[in-house]
């Protein structure tokens, strides 16, 4: 025989399912059962029309000698490199800048934050008609800024060229970076003026003070963000895709590895169990990569007592 | 952005004598900065606005010009781009991105604002009710999930979209936009953090007040969380709405036929296989997807900052 104080928690634990009950059931569906089902196609042969044949760990040993799933690693890698590093510099230099309280601020911010809004497709659409290389802005400001020089260089052709195309979406990342941005201000107007009163009299440099007092009090919230890009580098779609549309456009220099995923998925066959253990693998890399920030951030980042 | 009153100004000027002639150079470099900046960012967008205006023989050219020549054809030739022009029998006789015989703008857009309705009533709702669930109730368990709730919000959803095709096939929702908002109804990871924080804050007297009211959960839920955390939930439509106005790859995937096709996924349309891109009718279309979403955020953007700092994600 159960006690009441025994039957009262159970009773609460039933009404606490139950309000969270909606978020039960969705996870169930839409992210246990696909996760599952996904590590169960992942080992086998699946092209949608056919059942599923089991092939135990085949799939992942084809990806080994896949030649185009290593070039869709290494290109994700390399866009991965750049674009963390140089957009975790970007958009700090840029937060630093607009944390100046003068006149006209809110328009300079609201710039820099507007390219955010914009679809990734109508994005990548305007930065391909940007970045063409006989008209688009781009070479056009290059070869004006290069003329006075007295250098006539045409500029590349950003989207056809192989070579070309990382730097071309590393830029266009660059363009989008506003959301960090904005979470880099509001990190910067947390930091207590008192520190910097004290930085002042002590009459640090501002490369000095920004290392010293700012960086640290901020690590948490770079932090954050690098675990962000990390998870966004990795999943890059939309907008490799609208610029290329085929197999990742010259010497598929712009093919990633979402796309490649989604080919295998949809069109190649479809190879469904090829794909799942493709997004397995990702899905591993990404909290791999998450965990280890995690570990080598611990000795920089610094947690304030709130 | 909204300047807040606690602003901290990072390097303010040094008030000593005789340093006047510097502060003054460094407001100007200041300035000289944030304007380089700003049109730095702005002139995509700008040349899209200004490339949407010319007609078709004008969108190649070198140098390029921001302005179609001559200056007096711009209302016409705007009005060609944006609307189009057609005959007495309703055929297209200039053809514009409302009148396109090729693109079907004004269905993408019917398709698209479904979705969000459907998808944004549904996640506001859902995730209004679990939040509550995790914020104002005691029960076993509620620690641990509430960590797989925020576990959720690591996966991406390139992992899940193959075997979600699948469920979806199964379920019979293909072919129509059944896989873009039924899901959100059951709540997600970040919605339910963020409202959950929200409510954290609300001071529990209330709840104690209406108890004695005799009001239960619901009431507690329907008439005093629901009506305090209205910054907090228009946060949540806000992000779901430029969520699903803007996604691609969901669409992709899910939608197998062209009339449930959504704006984002019909954009891409314009840019032929052929290699003759009608530029001016391109940017002009991506201009009228940008626009909805820009207002919105002008109209919300004071709500939008409160609820985001109070919802604990300020610093």
């Amino acid at each position: 025989m159960i006690d009441r104080s025994a039957q009262l928690e159970i009773r609460r634990t039933l009404r606490g399912l139950l309000w969270v009950s909606p978020w039960i059931v969705g996870f169930l569906a839409f992210l246990a059962l696909p996760m599952g089902l996904s590590l169960y196609y992942s080992m086998t042969d699946y092209s949608i029309l056919e059942r599923p044949l089991w092939v135990g760990l085949e799939n992942y040993r084809a990806l080994w000698d896949d030649p185009t799933f290593w070039k869709v690693m290494r290109n994700t890698v390399v866009y991965a490199l750049l674009s963390i590093p140089l957009g975790t510099a970007t958009a700090l230099g840029l937060a630093l800048l607009l944390n100046h309280d003068v006149r006209g601020i809110g328009v300079f911010r609201t710039a820099v934050f507007l390219p955010t809004f914009v679809p990734l497709v109508a994005a990548a659409m305007v930065w391909m008609w940007l970045f063409n290389g006989d008209f688009g802005l781009v070479n056009q400001g290059v070869r004006a800024a290069l003329r006075p020089l007295g250098v006539e260089f045409r500029g590349p052709n950003w989207l056809d060229e192989a070579a070309w195309n990382m730097p071309a979406l590393v830029i266009i990342s660059l363009w989008m970076i506003g959301r960090a941005v904005v979470i880099y201000l509001a990190a910067l107007q947390g930091v207590p003026r008192e520190l910097y009163e004290a930085g002042s009299i002590d009459g640090m440099s501002p490369a000095r003070r920004f290392w010293h007092v700012t960086a640290p009090m901020i690590s948490p919230v770079i932090l954050f963000n690098v675990i962000i890009a990390i998870i966004d580098a990795w999943q890059v779609f939309a907008v490799p895709y609208v610029l290329t549309r085929t197999i990742g456009g010259p010497d598929k220099a712009m093919y990633f590895y979402t796309h490649y995923l989604y080919d295998n998925a949809f069109l190649f066959g479809p190879k469904m169990g090829y794909a799942c253990a493709m997004a397995w693998i990702q899905l591993m890399i990404i909290l791999g990569l998450t965990a280890a920030t995690f570990v080598v951030s611990k000795r920089y980042v610094h947690y304030a007592a709130a | 952005m909204r300047e807040s009153k606690n602003q901290v100004v990072v390097t303010g000027w040094p008030r000593r004598r005789g340093r006047r002639v510097v502060g003054v150079l460094r407001r100007g470099g200041l300035y000289a900065a944030l304007i380089g900046v700003s049109l730095l960012y702005a002139l995509p967008l700008l040349w899209m606005l200004s490339t949407s205006v010319k007609p078709t023989t004008q969108t190649l050219q070198n140098p390029p010009r921001w302005l179609p020549e001559p200056v007096s054809i711009l209302p016409r030739q705007a009005y060609d781009n944006y609307i189009g022009r057609v005959g007495p029998a309703g055929e297209v006789i200039a053809r514009g991105v409302w009148h396109d015989p090729v693109i079907d703008f004004p269905l993408y857009l019917r398709n698209t604002l479904i979705v969000a309705a459907l998808s944004v009533t549904g996640m506001v709702l859902s995730s209004a009710v679990v939040a509550y669930g995790f914020a104002r109730l005691r029960w076993f368990g509620r620690g641990p999930l509430f960590v797989v709730v925020l576990a959720t919000m690591m996966i991406p959803f390139p992992v899940l979209m193959a075997p979600l095709f699948l469920i979806f096939r199964e379920l019979g929702w293909t072919g129509s936009l059944k896989p873009l908002w039924i899901p959100a109804w059951f709540a997600s990871g970040f919605n339910i953090f963020l409202l959950r924080q929200f409510y954290m804050q609300i001071p529990r007297e209330y709840d104690e007040a209406a108890t004695i009211d005799g009001c239960g959960h619901w009431g507690i839920f329907w008439r005093i969380i629901l009506p305090l955390s209205k910054p907090a939930l228009a946060v949540v439509a806000l992000f779901h709405f430029i969520f699903v106005w803007n996604d691609f790859l969901g669409p992709l995937v899910f939608l197998t036929r062209q009339e449930d096709f959504t704006l984002a996924l019909g954009l891409q349309m314009y840019q032929s296989q052929a290699g003759n891109t009608p530029w001016n009718l391109l940017m002009a279309a991506s201009a009228l997807v940008i626009a909805p979403v820009l207002v919105l955020f002008f109209l919300t953007q004071r709500t939008f900052v409160r609820g985001l700092s109070a919802g604990g994600l300020k610093g």
